[in-house]
């Protein structure tokens, strides 16, 4: 019988040189007559182990890794196609301690699958959302994501069915379905990993999702640093296309969707909804005021559905499973899971999908295992650029909206990056300010121009110049960016800026002159 | 529009065509000026007109989107594009080293090229790659746990 081997082809395994292992596989079969196939799945999300390699056996998939192209002979002759021991070997990949504690919902085909196989797909319960959806009225489906409690994945946590309503009530002859793939947090890759490890539920999402609301064209916006993930779903939107489940009659339905993918140019602010429907129609990224709501007003003045990825790709699963079964995942108003990614200085760095309510530091401790480094932990920046920075002493917060708001913090798209001791929590201010000064689109003043002054600030401090006047003006000016900004770019970028003066104010004190040497 | 088309070297019917090609999408600003791109390694000054008519829009608004975009530019890169992360996950493991080595390496900045014509240096701002930082990418291909040996290695691949 053919042995099926598994090499990821996600682009972080590929960043660890997955191609060349994959070429050494396959030249092994070739060289030794070996009846085996090798499929590229998406990752499983445990990046110190890539790439992993895994082969499917009687006893179900067996992992090794991290394998370099150098090990791969070595595998073959312990009989790793037997699922046999090496010093690689990690045992059945579904008993590793950091997949076996997850809840995998949206994330339930990622690695698994061969993300260009709709057979694969269908295999493991695809499709069965949008089939249950088709049965339905817009109205009951719409009603089914409100009541799974899902809330926008993309940081700003406003409840998915609620928005959907506002499309699904809003008249007009044309509506769209806008997907933001324009991932751009740092320690977040939660998107890229889906649209290139699954890219079909991404598609079904959508097509759910324009079947709620009376959309029948979708886009996806992707930013152009992420290469695959955009090779990746335009070849999943043709099969999709030629197999019948986008088109004129959605799998067989009177319903009609399409959809198109779309690259972004580089611009951070894009990830902003209004600055991404701005650039998607071929205009400036510059952010739109708010109302018109884009579900009224969005893509071309029509109404809109933008959602982001996570959101989209959750859907397919509340919609087979029941708004009830997911709703009952999750703590307060978090309801259902999260894929938390945990990166920067960590010993197990990736995605971990689980039920809202985790702590901060049995997410960075536990799971995350501590530094690369081995260094203490000295902060975790949890939500991106424009997320806070979070002190050992606060790593009792829950993983969940409220609670990270109430902590001056925010969860944002659920990235943490950790930080050891070695790290100038003063530098990380200035590049906050210097980041927004860069990324600023220009509409609104406190975001263009303090953020400017923020650096300028930030490097007096830095220089021993006035601290306590020019700490001061950072915080008032942080207050001005927060609450004077069009949106969560200069109205955000005072959380990181804050939370490092207030949580580290050692790194913020005039350090004494150094006297020079001899 | 002739002369402008023969002082442009030849960009001028190549990029009608690519206009003409996509002008029928909803928005189809963006993938014009990536094709474009594409096709030529920057966005000529002279096509701006061509895509403004086409596009029924004024220069200025052309001019104004390639420029609020970092991806566009208005020059030849080099032989290659040598684009390493800079945002925080890859700061937590020591991408500034990594950048300082670069340049080092190389013997240009941030937005130069070297003097060969063989690399360009870029920032970027996140790759997704932040579990196995420093990230970078060399041209398409993408690289985690970026070291001096690693770059070491993009360098003379890239100078080959």
């Amino acid at each position: 019988m053919t042995v099926t081997i598994f090499v990821p082809r996600d682009a972080a395994a590929l960043a660890l040189g997955a191609d060349k292992v994959a070429r050494a596989i396959a030249a092994q079969i070739e060289a030794r007559g070996l009846d085996a196939r090798i499929v590229r799945n998406g990752s499983r999300g445990m990046f110190w182990l890539e790439p992993l390699v895994e082969v499917r056996t009687e006893q179900g998939r067996v992992a090794y890794g991290p394998v370099k192209p150098g090990d791969v002979e070595s595998l073959f002759d312990a009989g790793f196609l037997s699922g046999s021991g090496h010093a690689l070997c990690l045992g059945l990949t579904k008993e590793i301690p950091f997949l076996r504690q997850q809840t995998r919902l949206t994330f339930s085909r990622c690695g698994v699958t061969d993300p260009l196989s709709l057979e694969d797909y269908r295999h493991y319960e695809g499709l069965k959302g949008l089939q249950k959806a088709l049965a339905m009225t817009p109205l009951d489906i719409v009603k089914e994501v409100t009541d799974s409690g899902l809330r926008g994945r993309g940081g700003a946590g406003f409840p998915t069915g609620i928005k959907w309503k506002t499309v699904l009530d809003a008249p007009a002859s044309q509506k769209y379905i806008v997907c933001n793939a324009d991932e751009g947090d740092s320690a977040t890759f939660a998107d890229r990993m889906i649209m290139e490890g699954d890219p079909f539920v991404v598609i079904e999402g959508m097509a759910i999702s324009g079947i709620a609301t009376g959309a029948t064209k979708g886009y996806v916006y992707i930013r152009s640093e992420y290469p695959h993930a955009i090779a990746t779903m335009i070849e999943a939107v043709e099969i999709a296309r030629k197999a019948g489940v986008l088109g004129p009659s959605v799998l067989g339905s009177q319903h009609s969707f399409d959809m198109e993918i779309r690259a972004g140019a580089g611009a951070y602010v894009c990830g902003e909804e209004t600055s991404l429907l701005n650039s998607l129609e071929g205009k400036r990224g510059i952010v739109r005021a708010k109302p018109p709501l884009p579900a009224l007003e969005g893509f071309l003045g029509r109404p809109t559905v933008v959602n982001n990825v996570m959101s989209l790709a959750s859907v397919p699963v509340i919609m087979d499973r029941g708004a009830a079964f997911y709703r009952d995942f999750g703590m307060g108003r978090s309801r259902g899971t999260i894929p938390i990614q945990i990166a920067g200085n960590v010993k197990q760095g990736g995605l971990y999908e689980t039920a809202f309510g985790l702590s901060l530091g049995e997410i960075v401790d536990h799971i995350g295992g501590g530094t690369a480094t081995g260094r203490p932990v000295k902060a975790v920046q949890v939500g991106g650029p424009l997320g806070a920075y979070f002190p050992r002493a606060l790593f009792d917060t829950p993983f969940d909206y409220e609670a990270f708001a109430a902590r001056d913090g925010l969860i944002g798209h659920a990235g943490i990056t950790v930080f050891d001791d070695t790290v100038d929590m003063l530098k990380q201010a200035r590049f906050a300010m210097e980041f927004c000064a860069v990324e600023s689109c220009g509409k609104c003043t406190p975001c263009r121009i303090g953020s400017t002054r923020g650096v300028e600030t930030a490097d007096k401090i830095m220089a021993g110049i006035e601290p306590e006047k020019n700490k001061a003006l950072l915080a008032d000016l942080c207050n001005t960016m927060k609450f004077g900004s069009l949106c969560a770019l200069g109205g955000f970028t005072p959380y990181p800026v804050m939370s490092a003066m207030n949580h580290f104010p050692e790194d913020f004190a005039p350090v004494p002159v150094r006297e020079a040497a001899e | 529009m002739n002369m402008r088309m023969s002082a442009a070297g030849g960009f001028g019917e190549r990029s009608l065509e690519i206009i003409r090609e996509l002008k029928h999408l909803e928005g189809p600003m963006l993938p014009i000026l990536h094709a474009i791109q594409d096709e030529f390694g920057y966005i000529p000054e002279e096509v701006k007109p061509l895509i403004a008519s086409e596009l029924n829009l004024s220069r200025a608004e052309v001019h104004g989107v390639v420029t609020f975009y970092h991806d566009f530019r208005s020059h030849s890169a080099g032989r290659h594009v040598l684009k390493l992360c800079r945002a925080e996950a890859c700061q937590a493991m020591g991408s500034d080293q990594v950048a300082d080595r670069a340049r080092q390496l190389l013997g240009i900045d941030f937005h130069q090229t070297t003097l060969d014509g063989a690399v360009t240096l870029e920032p970027v701002f996140c790759l997704g790659l932040c579990a196995c930082a420093p990230a970078a990418m060399l041209d398409g291909d993408v690289y985690g746990r970026v070291d001096d040996q690693v770059l070491s290695e993009m360098v003379a691949e890239a100078r080959r």
